[in-house]
């Protein structure tokens, strides 16, 4: 009935995509490796010295990507959760709890190397940018996420309370966005602003992608490898994984 | 109309009856709103300016804390007694119900730290208009805090440690509203007027009750299967 080369449907079900999911793993950590390197020696050797920043900015080669990804896996989590609520697959809820804690390290990496930044740049380790705050706010919702699902014992019910939360998290976020930055405008002159960074030298941008690519790839890798644990987990007194644990 | 409201104000009387069956709970929720923003001066000191500065804030933040005190009972009880399935399974629209007793929860808990904020405002030596400001930016607040926290309460419902989990949940979620609400004041102070922030809070009032009665619905639904 089906004559499309790939049956996508057949990798919703855990049992099959447990072993794509172990063939896949090489090849994106693989690639994240390879992308990492060429990333930071761009960004650590070929890219030149900032006028103004001098060697210090480096950092965002760090900071830029995973602030890009803290806030790409939350939308790709709400993705996977509007997905598992109007289709009911199991393998839904178990891909956005796998993809939450790389998301929450992120967030949490992205206002470290900020702040590292900051300091330098800024003479300030925290300032209440709109930007800073949001991220902040975000890496939040990350935490609550990850309680609420920690804190529900029943994992279908903890699949779809967490799904409905980050989709109320999704819709939030431009919301906090907005709010955040108009606050700041209000409370505060524009003392520190980020918009206004000089125009980029190519090579600057492009380690700064290189190393987004990477980061991509290994939140593939990680989530995977997170999400064959959970499978492995819930799916415990099934035929197939007594099948496959014996092998 | 009417007939289909019925389902909504039989909920709201339903759980006004009982917490007038439980007035100590309400009145406990009031005070703890009004120690709470009198600890602030006591902690950051009697300067008559600086107290001006952060009475909106402080009083907005003891309604955030006020409301969640509440929240935890919004749906707890009723699912204990089992009250709450009968309610899911009954012919009358769930959402109307869990609408109703989101409004009675904000009549409880939001509408009396409403009225007592203007006292709590000359406290800090708030002026006329900026107590009248700071008073309806919490009248079109709370209801906020209401609608966004019952999709919490129904999400935390029977889960291990619910109340400190129901706060970070919810808590992020409130910050739009505490920035509107206690903008508007200090919007109004700087000369910009307080009619832009007062319109988004009405805003998000419009958007929150639109959509959160129906989102509870659907937590509370996963809750009881």
């Amino acid at each position: 009935m089906n004559h499309s080369l790939v049956n996508w449907f057949k990798f919703a079900s855990p049992a099959s995509f447990y072993p794509l999911a172990g063939r896949l793993i090489p090849y994106f950590a693989a690639v994240a490796m390879a992308l990492l390197a060429a990333g930071l020696w761009i960004g650590l050797l070929v890219a030149p010295t900032d006028a103004q920043q001098g060697e210090g900015y480096r950092i965002i080669f760090v900071h830029v990507p995973v602030s890009w990804m803290s806030m790409f896996i939350y939308c790709v989590m709400a993705f996977w959760a509007a997905l598992g609520l109007s289709f009911n697959t199991r393998l839904s809820g178990m891909m956005t709890s796998a993809l939450a804690p790389t998301g929450a390290l992120f967030a949490f990496l992205s206002l470290w190397t900020g702040a590292l930044w900051g300091k330098p740049m800024w003479g300030a380790w925290w300032v209440w940018d709109a930007r800073l705050t949001s991220q902040l706010i975000l890496f939040f919702l990350y935490l609550g996420f990850i309680a609420l699902q920690a804190a529900i014992d029943d994992p279908r019910r903890a699949d779809k309370a967490g799904a409905i939360l980050a989709l109320v998290g999704v819709i939030n976020v431009p919301i906090i966005y907005f709010s955040v930055q108009w606050w700041n405008t209000l409370h505060q002159g524009a003392s520190v602003s980020m918009t206004k960074a000089p125009s980029m030298a190519h090579t600057m941008l492009l380690g700064m992608l290189l190393m987004a690519l990477a980061f991509w790839a290994y939140t593939i890798a990680v989530a995977l490898m997170r999400v064959r644990c959970i499978i492995l987990e819930r799916e415990l007194t099934s035929e197939w994984v007594k099948k496959n644990a014996m092998e | 109309m009417i007939r289909l409201l019925a389902p909504f104000r039989q909920s709201v009387r339903r759980d006004l009856l009982l917490a007038a069956r439980h007035k100590t709970e309400i009145i406990t929720a009031l005070f703890f709103f009004v120690i709470v923003v009198n600890l602030l001066p006591l902690g950051i000191g009697p300067d008559p300016d600086l107290l001006r500065k952060i009475a909106p804030g402080a009083l907005w933040i003891g309604a955030l804390l006020a409301t969640l005190l509440g929240l935890q009972r919004l749906f707890a009880p009723d699912h204990a007694d089992g009250t709450l399935e009968q309610m899911a399974l009954s012919p009358q629209s769930f959402t109307l119900l869990v609408a109703g007793k989101i409004m009675a929860h904000w009549l409880v808990a939001g509408l009396p730290v409403v009225l007592i904020a203007p006292l709590l405002g000359v406290q800090f030596d708030l002026s006329g208009r900026s107590l009248f400001i700071l008073t309806l930016s919490l009248l079109l607040g709370t209801p906020i805090l209401s609608l966004i926290g019952a999709v919490g309460a129904a999400l935390t419902l029977g889960v291990r440690g619910g109340g400190a989990l129901l706060s970070l949940l919810i808590l992020p979620l409130y910050i739009p509203a505490l920035i509107f609400g206690a903008g508007a004041v200090e919007a109004d102070l700087a000369g910009i007027g307080p009619d832009g922030h007062l319109s988004l809070l009405a805003a998000l009032l419009v958007v929150s009750t639109f959509f959160a009665p129906w989102v509870a619905t659907v937590a509370l639904r996963v809750a009881l299967e």
